[in-house]
């Protein structure tokens, strides 16, 4: 994904850090908007159901989407 | 009568104007505790609900549900699933900010699951209605199942309704949101008749959450597993299943009661602000130009009262050493007990200032933008975003430094920011800095304007953060992780800072470091006035006589002669004696046994140097610290003939002093922090090794 793009949540690869995704409202079929990258590209930060959420790009690369 | 007394507890996702909301509740009526065998900030406070009742409320930490993810948020669960627990709370105020409510509802539906009472206390309805956002209250009440008011914690709105509310409230609610017997039924049926639980969800949740929940006992915990593995139960697999089945649940609540869907407009300023201050430029600049004036106004703005804390404390001790009558007792009151107590104080100016400026930056939601910044770059050195504040705070002391790490949900980064933040150069280094630059750097200025010892000074602050981002690297290496780091953090919008919440924070972490490392330091200069004014009876009773003979042909003022006696009382004290004996020890990096005293003396805290400095060259006040620059100047080496203070003993002493541990409090912080001595031992160990062998590469290198 690219800064400013949006994208349905369809999935994750990593259980363990699924849980915690979720509960900030990363849930399957969800939109989310990749707002902008850290300046040394990592981390990044979306948006998604009404808040704005800093992630790694390792955690980021956990979650499924379809464009 | 007395009023009936109600326990209430507040919880709340982060951002949600929790601590504002406590404070409208509480007032000043508030108390710093510790939850008991767990280093997490208890805040409790007194709160009048009508006039029948008065309510303790508990501040539990800022947490998105009840699993935890952060030390400070395992509270929450032990509170909460613990009914004998001291702290658990009759009634559960839980705050959501209006604009965020799908978030905030999710821990709302477990507290409902639980079959707790609770009230909604929805916060930042403003914000909300500006968006163009319409609620139906009453609606989401009867939805809910319990009540709802609507409040604006900032200005102190509806803060009596909810009192009202709270003060009335006693039944939970009837309805049911997620039924772990839709997973596994078994398994939490027969955890829940075994404990005798309220609630099948509470079963649920001790099988989610039982390893790591302090108050079961080891069999009990044992029973759990046993349990969960007899039925298959799967615990990230069932926790993914319940969020999604809670906000399923709330996304059909708020389709009811959302009478409008806002427009994410009034976000729009947050984000043209985001656009500058995280740009790869300026994002940088303004960071470093933030902290620069941060640190000059700590400076700046401490110095006066700090010198007028030096002068009164120093008065009083003297005005006591007059006042009261001759005798150990009366000399450790005004000799020890004052000055020690002096040096405590002392450091209330910085630590206060330092944390107003912590405070409002976080206020401000500018403190989430640091970490996004720096994140990568520490990653780098087995640190994290979350280690910026307490390293930078170290600069001023590492004390509060110490006790913000506890933000940092990993442990591994958690406990490499503490290893390594007492190497960042602390205020109180920098007597000891000012007062040996000036004695081995010349007051020149470079290009006319800049001043050459302070670009000394600054050089030793960049060592001391070298060294801290090496040693970092280095634990990084011989540390092995515990859990996962998360770093999944939200970005809240700008905000103006709420004064009153900046003031509560310094009056918190100014009590903080009072009670937790005053005790250390009072204990420990007690000890050390002992081993500085004790010593071998023999020496000590013929100082007088021993001192006039020696300067018989002196023509001393007696003023003269009393400085002549403390520095020869001193030389044969307990302190001079380990000083000599150390000796040995330390010449390889050109320190003879008179500063071997002061290396003890400031072990304790290191800014003790300059006074213990000052009274073996027997200089008796400390107030002008040209005279003390001046004696160091004049000390002669007795081998060689010349100074004693050549550029290779300063630079040696300046190197050990920026990497040594020298500060008790430090080390009690740590302990206090670690639960345990282990790493404060090692850390005392690895902080002296390093500082002996720089000082001994750079005197051999120099001298």
């Amino acid at each position: 994904m690219k800064p400013g793009q949006t994208a349905v949540v369809s999935g994750f690869t990593d259980e363990q850090l699924s849980v915690k995704l979720l509960e900030m409202g990363f849930l399957p079929g969800v939109v989310v908007r990749f707002n902008y990258r850290a300046p040394l590209g990592d981390p990044i930060c979306v948006h998604i159901s009404g808040l704005d959420l800093s992630l790694r790009v390792e955690e980021a690369s956990t979650i499924t989407i379809i464009d | 009568m007395r009023p009936a007394r109600k326990k209430i507890a507040l919880v709340g996702k982060p951002n949600s104007g929790k601590s504002s909301l406590f404070n409208q509740l509480t007032g000043l009526n508030q108390k710093i505790g510790n939850f008991p065998g767990i280093t997490v900030d208890k805040r409790t406070g007194l709160s009048r609900l009508d006039e029948k009742t008065e309510a303790a409320v508990i501040d539990l930490p800022g947490t998105y549900s009840l699993y935890p993810r952060t030390i400070d948020e395992r509270i929450v669960a032990e509170v909460l699933f613990d009914r004998r627990n001291p702290d658990f709370p009759d009634v559960i105020a839980v705050i959501a900010d209006a604009t965020n409510l799908k978030n905030c509802l999710l821990l709302l539906t477990q507290l409902i699951d639980l079959q707790l009472p609770a009230v909604l206390a929805l916060n930042m309805m403003d914000l909300a209605a500006k968006s163009g956002l319409n609620l139906d209250i009453n609606k989401l009440s009867a939805e809910l199942g319990l009540p709802v008011i609507m409040i604006n914690a900032r200005e102190g709105k509806g803060i009596d309704r909810l009192k009202r509310a709270l003060a009335s409230a006693s039944a939970a609610s009837k309805k049911s949101v997620f039924d772990p017997a839709s997973l596994s039924n078994l398994a939490v049926r027969e955890v829940q008749e075994h404990f005798r639980l309220v609630s099948p969800y509470e079963a649920f949740q001790y099988l989610q959450q039982g390893d790591k929940l302090a108050f079961l006992a080891a069999a009990d915990k044992a029973f759990i597993r046993e349990v969960a593995i007899r039925h298959d139960f799967f615990l990230y697999k069932f926790q993914g299943a319940e969020t999604i089945q809670r906000y399923t649940f709330i996304q059909g609540l708020l389709d009811k009661v959302i009478v409008k869907v806002p427009e994410s407009d009034w976000k729009e300023r947050s984000h043209r602000l985001d656009s500058v201050l995280t740009h790869r430029v300026w994002g940088y600049a303004t960071f470093f130009v933030i902290m620069f004036l941060i640190f000059q106004s700590v400076f700046a703005l401490a110095q006066i009262p700090m010198d007028a804390i030096d002068r009164g404390f120093a008065g009083l001790s003297s005005f006591l050493a007059q006042g009261l009558p001759d005798g150990p007792l009366f000399e450790l009151i005004s000799n020890g007990i004052v000055p020690g107590i002096g040096g405590i104080v002392i450091f209330i100016p910085q630590i206060a200032i330092l944390f107003a400026f912590i405070s409002i930056l976080e206020e401000t939601g500018y403190m989430s933008r640091v970490v996004f910044l720096m994140d990568k770059i520490m990653r780098k050195f087995g640190l994290g975003g979350r280690s910026v504040v307490p390293l930078m705070s170290g600069m001023a002391c590492a004390i509060p430094a110490i006790m913000a790490t506890r933000t940092i949900d990993n442990w591994k980064e958690r406990l490499i920011t503490i290893f390594v933040t007492p190497l960042m150069s602390c205020s109180a280094r920098l007597p000891v800095f000012t007062i040996l630059i000036a004695l081995i750097i010349p007051e020149m200025r470079l290009l006319g304007f800049i001043s050459l010892q302070g670009l000394a000074l600054m050089g030793l602050y960049l060592l001391g953060f070298t060294a801290a981002l090496l040693s970092a690297l280095l634990m990084n290496m011989l540390v092995r992780a515990r859990t996962r780091s998360y770093f999944i953090m939200e970005i809240p919008t700008y905000r103006t800072p709420k004064w009153t919440n900046v003031w509560f924070t310094i009056v918190e972490k100014t009590k903080a470091f009072v009670m937790g490392a005053g005790k250390v330091i009072i204990a420990v200069s007690i000890i050390l006035w002992v081993l500085a004014s004790y010593g071998p009876p023999e020496a000590m009773n013929n100082a007088r006589e021993e001192v006039r003979d020696q300067s018989a042909g002196l023509k001393l003022t007696e003023e003269e002669y009393e400085n002549r006696v403390a520095a020869y009382k001193l030389e044969h004290s307990y302190a001079g004696t380990i000083g000599k004996w150390m000796e040995p020890v330390i010449r390889p990096l050109g320190f003879d046994w008179k500063i071997g005293i002061a290396l003890i003396t400031s072990f304790a805290a290191r800014e003790v140097f300059v006074s213990t400095i000052a009274t073996i060259y027997s200089l008796g006040s400390t107030d002008e610290s040209a005279t003390i620059k001046d004696r160091l100047k004049d000390e002669i080496n007795p081998e060689t003939g010349n100074p004693r203070f050549t550029p290779a003993v300063g630079f040696s002493l300046l190197v050990f002093y920026t990497f040594a541990m020298q500060c008790m409090s430090t080390l009690a912080v740590v302990k206090r922090e670690t639960k345990g001595w282990r790493w404060p031992i090692l850390q005392l160990i690895y902080m002296t090794g390093l500082a002996y062998v720089s000082a001994l590469i750079v005197y051999q290198v120099l001298a």
